[in-house]
């Protein structure tokens, strides 16, 4: 590495440090007991399936027959859970990992990527494990268009990763921060095209969810996943401005919050 | 070398924003030893965390370009939930070392035997600094911080950190923090004194010294920027 240039070592720092905490985060919150590691997938499947299981219970067909419910709640739960869990995972995350900073190479940043990629490659993998399972014993149908999915996936977890370093770097301003994003992540969860589909909604109502990025995410897993039997509304070019902003506001919280953070 | 230049450090207090380092500046070329002498309150926690980058200064500026520790023996860095030698390969990972061969190394100096492989949160606080300074140890830096670390543990364990410490790596530089002078004129070429956020900066170690018996820190009151 001696004649990599500074940005190139930088990255290898960087890597290692991430690699370090990631399996430091593991172990710390799922323990080497039981499941151990698997619980990272453990948790939101079961978060998914109990949700799968509520609506199907609820009837929430929605009188269109046309969408299984199943297929339905794993989309929708699974894409709430990519940008809302990293989300309250950097929340604290400054909070519980100050003492790492005392290591010259650990940086506030290193914290929140190690966070934002545990938890999305938790709830990446349960979307993948219960797509595959359901589809496997004919439940539910295999997505109309992979690509799209993975392309509406991509963008929440842009908004996820986004919405994660803003809300977490900002805790180094006040822990108010901290208390606001509860109730604002509760409430948001209702609109966020979880539970319902744009198409559903008068179109007044629809204007004013679609302000909601994670709402053209949903939409687009959806388009992908169901195709032409539902209709589907969204604009990525919205949402990817929404994301590049939130990125840019994000980064820059990030730089000044990493100059005030201080222990306690 | 390291270098503080006019380094100003304020906290928010309830009171307002209280300035706990006041225009501190000194300069430690590699291999110098200096000692900082304070009392209770006097700021030597918060340079400790300067130094080390865990926080920044508010204002003014440090310079370094030799690599520098984590505060020696810093056992607040472990994570309770995992065994001794997790946490060796964590710090390892971090600094880019190998950790397998410093297990021998790590084994016979914290004498833990077993207890190595046990989460660290069932060891007594003698066997958490054992190896906190075994890990500190097991990573080479330019200079060290030490904070006092030294005082805890029985004398067969100070006089095995002296060795490896002060005889072992005497060619490194020391920022050596304390509030006991002893310490200081046993390893230290140079002192300073930090008072009341101040750092009085003196050409002999006893003079330092004397400085240091004749000041009394008032309770903190409010010293507002």
């Amino acid at each position: 590495m001696e004649h990599a240039s500074p940005l190139l070592k930088s990255l290898a720092v960087q890597l290692r440090v991430v690699r370090a905490m990631l399996m430091r985060e593991v172990i710390t919150r799922f323990g080497r007991e039981n499941l151990g590691v698997l619980w990272l997938i453990a948790e939101p499947m079961m978060f998914t399936l109990g949700v799968a299981a509520l609506w199907t219970g609820a009837g929430m067909s929605h009188g269109s027959t046309s969408i299984p419910v199943v297929a339905f709640a794993i989309t929708g739960y699974s894409s709430v859970l990519m940008w809302r869990n990293s989300v309250s995972r950097c929340n604290s995350g400054i909070q519980q990992n100050f003492n790492l900073l005392y290591h010259r190479n650990v940086r506030v940043i290193d914290i929140f990527i190690t966070r934002i990629v545990i938890e999305m490659s938790g709830a990446t993998a349960s979307f993948i494990i219960l797509g595959t399972f359901f589809t496997a014993i004919e439940w539910i149908k295999p997505p109309i268009d992979l690509l799209i999915v993975v392309g509406g996936w991509l963008m929440l977890a842009w908004f996820g990763a986004a919405l994660s370093i803003l809300v977490g770097a900002a805790t180094a301003y006040s822990e108010v921060v901290e208390r606001l994003w509860h109730p604002t992540s509760y409430l948001l969860f209702p609109l966020s095209g979880a539970a319902f589909m744009v198409d559903w909604l008068p179109p007044a109502a629809q204007k004013v969810v679609l302000l909601l990025p994670m709402v053209h995410g949903v939409e687009l897993v959806r388009d992908g996943y169901f195709g032409h039997v539902v209709h589907t509304h969204y604009d990525m070019a919205y949402m990817a401005a929404v994301n590049l902003l939130l990125t840019l506001a994000g980064l820059i919280v990030l730089r000044d919050a990493g100059l005030r953070v201080e222990a306690g | 070398m390291i270098r503080l230049e006019n380094v100003c450090k304020s906290y928010h207090t309830r009171g307002g924003s209280r300035r706990v380092l006041d225009n501190v500046g000194f300069e430690l070329q590699r291999g110098g030893h200096i000692g900082i002498l304070g009392r209770n309150g006097a700021g030597k926690s918060t340079l400790i965390r300067l130094l080390s980058g865990a926080e920044h200064p508010t204002s003014g500026r440090i310079h370094r370009d030799m690599s520098v520790s984590w505060p020696l023996a810093f056992t607040g860095a472990f994570q309770p939930n995992m065994t001794g030698i997790d946490n060796l390969k964590f710090i390892c990972r971090v600094y880019g070392v190998d950790w397998k061969p410093l297990v021998p190394f790590v084994e016979e100096f914290t004498e833990l035997g077993i207890y190595l492989h046990e989460p660290v949160l069932h060891y007594s606080v003698g066997m958490s600094m054992r190896l906190a300074f075994a890990l500190s140890m097991a990573i080479e830096f330019d200079c060290f911080l030490i904070d006092e670390g030294m005082s805890v543990g029985d004398s067969r364990f100070g006089d095995r950190c002296h060795v490896e410490l002060f005889q072992k790596r005497k060619d490194r530089a020391f920022i050596l923090v304390s509030h006991d002078p002893n310490i200081i004129r046993a390893y230290c070429e140079r002192a300073a004194v930090l008072h009341l956020g101040r750092l009085y900066e003196f050409a002999q170690i006893d003079e330092a010294y004397e400085f240091y018996d004749k000041q009394v820190v008032p309770p903190p009151g409010p010293r507002f920027d």
